[in-house]
């Protein structure tokens, strides 16, 4: 219906050529020239804007169509609709070098104001200079109020915005004083009724009565925007203008420009404790004018304060109480931090501000501001944030988990104050199962803001804990759905997806065993302990399809990408700058050696980043001898015993998650891809967990499919297997590995293929084959029976017909492996060498320079391997 | 502050013919390059700006499409039910996502959008906005744009063809991109206000 009509519009208006255009301009300046209002040139000048903004290319119009434009949108008798287009096509074309229009062409305040729209449109930072030093002066010259100025105050504001330092100093303090003026002194009694002159009309113009609250009584104090009346006069008008751009003008101004230029200003009666005492009419008028108007919104801000607790008549009316309310809380937070003297005034309201917001549901969202004010301001006014923080963090993401607007509100307020949350800063991180409930129900918008929050959020005592939250985020989605189902009326429009029937699901929610679990998963703070929520999984199995299930599914990838990022890196750049958790509660029993233990843990990442000289002081010998109570401090929280905890993590969770559509793939490409990542952190831990990877190698048959997960356990056997990394190694945990992963290969290869068995992918089989190889290096009895089995190993990839390895390349991948490892054994010392590397090799100098035994030892490896090379079969 | 407000197409899932279109958009002050040592020519800045709504507009839709679809609602919800119902807007859906610096602007921003039934509603702003503002704000746009252009009823007014009214609105209730406090009655007065000068 839409669709097509508007398509086949647009479509003509692009295809307009070049020389109809001209023939439409010549019209259009006919009808322009002869100054013809009617309807013709409207239609025509619609068309016009329809033919300029329909293409991203720019439209070249005849120049005296052009000039025509901007006369017309000067024009004293032009009517506005057609002003409004002109300016409007004007705007469009922009930026234009055919422009000649300028400020002074405008006949009335109305004209001024759409010309600056025109000239403000053109990007140009010179023209928006121009523009707001023409209508401050326009502004400054006309004292009488009236309509004027009203069209004029907007263009104000955004030249502010577009240009901070384009107003000059003079008048900007003008305009500060007048903006105070307009604040508090617009009239209580409301606009009169226009003498229209009807057939009707009393002769006597009725009497405007006095404006009224929302709740209908007249009003007690002045004017503000929740002041409401049948009509509003030009300082009503005014008054709502001033408050509408007030926060960003006292931004703007700031306490470092107004500060500088008060102080020549500033009468002898100021100081700190006058303002204190001072009320509202204590020679205010004596004040400088950024002082003045500070005064001014502070009296305005307490009012709205006031008014927004009347119960409104109007629904629309309600939401603007809400909206008052924050800005007005925001307003008093700038003015707090630009004069602190401001402070003892403030408090007492948002004090009760905020025992009333607490206690109602409705105004979550103003909870935010009332927050961030006490956050900046809780120690100067000796009062903590404690309790609003507490509030915010325990019930609001729980209760109105649904309200993505919220949501996002929420997640913004944590990353911009996380400098501020001090002692709090703990208080947010336990709190992150409730966070996690914004990120489980809208997780479109939410997913680039949770990647910039986590680095902040995730500290040594709960990675373990966010880390399981995390893989069970879509479980979360679906356990919140459900829990919305239960609480909410049928009737109403519903949040969840009523597409997705679940009837069993609701029932299994009262069953007291999976009651447990949900509680659990739908924890508000970290609880320091995990659950198995396998049982839950079944019963969630039918929320598995909902596509709210399944857009959770698919950001978490990327979510636990970020999570290991933050946890992996040593010192990331976002928590640098935030205070370091000193004294924060400890959650688990590992981190009760943080105290008592002072030895720094070794950084166990590459060593090419380390200066050269230091590496001594790293490497294997100096791993960690008692698994599990490393010391740690506490910026470096990723140390060995955590990273060593994460590894087991990944492989029980592996074949644990909530079984939605291409999940497990997923995550088992990111896992796979980060548990090489912890060993490298702490090569240590293949030793420590040589039981649970035994164990996982050696219960093939799971789920492993893809075979991510086991190529990269297989190769970091194969890598940190050794005693140069750990002195705890011993040739029979070696022989215990071989012979596992001997079994394995066997298993892999000797399957027949069938149908419902996987492919084993090739990669398991050659990493398989060089992990054997490696651990044979190292224990050298081993090397025989590795010889034989890499040669069966190759004869069985020339007979394409047996195995489950299907394709040539595959199998030539296979053949290509085996042959270079059986050469490489050959010689038992090289192997060594070139499978089992020293620390040193990683040392930037091994490489440049030629004397080292590393280039020779190459260059001899790749000569032999060249050779056999040359022997091999096809 | 609002850096831009734009009207576009939406459409109830990817796989749906035709395209994103914008049907209405507008800059109010352009975005400025400071620190961009080579000015581009007029034609490549103005492309740009185009660029820069199609890609809101784009990413408005996929945002609209994922809600819609998480809420299990479909295709078929999208058409209003009769000529004469008035379009419920405080059910209509909306939402709110960053634009990361340089994607497509300069600076951060936040778009906050509103869809109603084919039509999406949205507003380019500074990171920092009044957010219950703004989508008040959006709402009320979109209730009086939808109400004086009938937009949405067989046989009204087309979009393309209406500038000069969705400017009118914009004027009045968000003058060069300042969002305004306006209560109830203040609406009221603006809008007959806005009704009288385009009725003759």
């Amino acid at each position: 219906m839409l669709a097509a009509g508007t398509e086949s519009l647009l479509r003509q208006a692009r295809e307009v050529g070049a020389v109809e255009l001209g023939r439409f301009c010549a019209r259009i300046s006919a009808l322009l020239q002869a100054e013809d209002w009617g309807p013709d040139t409207l239609d025509a000048l619609r068309r016009l804007f329809l033919i300029v903004a329909a293409t991203k290319y720019s439209r070249r119009l005849e120049p005296t169509c052009v000039a025509l434009l901007q006369t017309t949108l000067c024009s004293p008798r032009c009517p506005e609709r057609l002003q409004l287009l002109c300016a409007a096509v004007l705007r469009e074309m922009a930026p234009s070098n055919s422009l000649s229009l300028s400020c002074d062409h405008a006949q009335s305040s109305r004209q001024l104001g759409l010309v600056a729209s025109v000239l403000l449109a053109q990007g140009d930072p010179q023209q928006v200079r121009t523009v707001g030093q023409c209508v401050v002066k326009v502004l400054e010259s006309r004292q009488s109020e009236g309509p004027s100025l009203t069209h004029l105050l907007p263009v104000v504001s955004k030249v502010a915005s577009l240009a901070p330092d384009a107003l000059p100093e003079e008048q900007t303090k003008a305009l500060s004083k007048r903006l105070g003026d307009w604040l508090r002194y617009a009239s209580v009694q409301q606009g009169a009724a226009h003498a229209s002159g009807g057939f009707f009309s009393t002769p006597r113009a009725r009497q405007p009565g006095p404006v009224t609250e929302m709740d209908g009584s007249v009003a007690t104090d002045f004017f503000t925007v929740l002041s409401t009346g049948q009509r509003f006069t030009e300082d009503q008008r005014l008054n709502v203008q001033a408050f509408s751009m007030l926060r960003a003008w006292l931004l703007q101004g700031g306490p470092e420009r107004l500060g500088a230029t008060d102080a020549d200003d500033r009468s002898e009666l100021e100081g700190s404790t006058v303002s204190v005492l001072s009320a509202a009419s204590t020679a205010s008028h004596l004040l400088p004018p950024a002082e003045w108007l500070r005064e001014k919104a502070l009296e305005y801000c307490q009012r709205l304060l006031e008014q927004s607790g009347r119960r409104a008549l109007r629904k629309a009316d309600s939401d603007l109480q809400k909206a008052c309310l924050v800005e007005a809380v925001l307003v008093l937070d700038v003015l707090c931090r630009q004069d602190p003297s401001f402070l003892y005034r403030a408090l007492p309201s948002l004090r009760a501000l905020r025992t009333r917001l607490c206690g109602d549901p409705a105004c979550a969202r103003v909870l935010l501001p009332v927050a961030q004010f006490f956050l900046h301001h809780g120690e100067a006014a000796a009062v903590d944030a404690d309790a609003v923080c507490q509030h915010l963090f325990t019930r609001i993401p729980s209760e109105h988990f649904h309200s993505p607007m919220l949501g996002f509100e929420f997640v913004q307020f944590c990353r911009d104050h996380l400098l501020l949350f001090g002692s709090n800063l703990d208080l947010l991180r336990t709190s992150f199962p409730n966070l996690f409930k914004f990120l489980a129900w809208s997780s479109p918008a939410l997913t680039s803001e949770f990647v910039a929050l986590l680095p902040a959020l995730v500290d040594a005592g709960t990675a373990v804990e966010m880390l399981h939250l995390l893989l069970d985020l879509p479980s979360l989605t679906a356990a919140l759905e459900l829990q919305l189902r239960s609480l909410q009326a049928a009737s109403e429009r519903p949040l969840w997806d009523a597409s997705v029937r679940a009837p069993g699901c609701l029932e299994a929610l009262r069953d007291p065993q999976a009651q447990g679990l949900f509680q659990h998963l739908l924890r508000a703070k970290a609880s320091g302990t995990v659950e198995r929520l396998t049982p839950l999984h079944q019963l969630l199995q039918p929320l598995a399809s909902c596509a709210r299930v399944l857009q959770c599914a698919q950001a978490v990838p990327t979510l636990l990408r970020a999570f290991f990022a933050a946890v992996t890196q040593v010192s990331p750049p976002p928590r640098a700058s935030v205070p370091t958790a000193e004294g924060q509660p400890e959650l688990r029993g590992q981190s009760a050696a943080h105290s008592s233990r002072g030895r720094a843990p070794v950084p166990p990442e590459c060593g090419c980043e380390q200066p050269p000289g230091q590496h001594t002081q790293r490497g294997p010998a100096h791993g960690c001898l008692w698994p599990g109570t490393q010391a740690v401090s506490p910026s470096q929280f990723a140390d060995g015993a955590l990273a060593s905890q994460l590894a087991l993590l990944l492989l029980e969770r592996s074949d644990s998650l909530f079984p939605v559509e291409g999940y497990e793939a997923d995550v088992h490409r990111v896992l796979s891809s980060q548990f090489p990542g912890l060993c490298r952190l702490h090569p240590p831990l293949v030793v420590e967990r040589a039981k649970e990877l035994l164990e996982f190698v050696g219960s093939l048959g799971g789920p492993r499919s893809t075979g991510h997960m086991l190529t990269s356990v297989v190769w970091a056997i194969g890598e940190y297997l050794s005693v140069s990394w750990d002195r705890r190694c011993t040739a029979e945990q070696i022989n215990r590995f071989f012979e596992a992963l001997e079994a394995l290969l066997f298993e892999v290869t000797q399957s027949r293929p069938s149908a419902t068995l996987p492919k084993c992918p090739p990669q398991v089989i050659t990493v398989l084959m060089t992990t054997l190889t490696k651990l044979a290096s190292r224990s050298q009895d081993l090397i025989p029976r590795v010889s034989l089995l890499l040669s069966k190993m190759r004869t069985l990839a020339q007979s394409p017909a047996v195995g489950p390895v299907h394709g040539e390349d595959d199998l030539g991948a296979v053949r290509t492996r085996a042959t270079e490892l059986l050469n490489l054994l050959k010689m038992p010392s090289v192997a060594q060498f070139v499978l089992t590397p020293s620390m040193e090799v990683s040392q930037p100098r091994y490489h440049r320079d030629c004397n080292t035994a590393l280039p020779l030892a190459l260059d001899m490896v790749s000569r032999l391997l060249e050779r056999e090379a040359g022997l091999l079969p096809g | 502050m609002v850096h831009a407000f734009l009207i576009h197409t939406l459409r109830a899932a990817k796989a749906e013919e035709g395209l994103c279109r914008v049907l209405y958009s507008c800059f109010f002050g352009a975005e400025n390059s400071p620190n961009d040592p080579q000015p581009h020519g007029a034609e490549r800045d103005r492309l740009l700006r185009k660029e820069q709504i199609l890609a809101v507009a784009r990413q408005v839709e996929s945002m609209f499409q994922l809600q819609q679809q998480a809420c299990g609602r479909h295709a078929v919800d999208l058409q209003p039910q009769s000529s004469d119902d008035p379009v419920a807007l405080h059910e209509a859906p909306c939402g709110v996502f960053r634009l990361a610096p340089g994607d497509p602007f300069q600076e951060p921003r936040i778009v906050v959008w509103l869809g109603v039934l084919s039509i999406g509603f949205a507003l380019v702003l500074d990171t920092h906005e009044n957010l219950l503002l703004v989508e008040s704000t959006l709402r009320l746009l979109a209730r009086l744009l939808l109400d004086h252009l009938r937009l949405l009823v067989p046989g009204g007014a087309n979009l393309l063809l209406r500038a000069d009214l969705v400017e009118g609105i914009l004027t009045r209730f968000l003058p060069h991109g300042q969002l305004l406090f306006l209560n109830d009655q203040f609406v009221q007065g603006l809008e007959k206000e806005f009704s009288a000068a385009w009725s003759h």
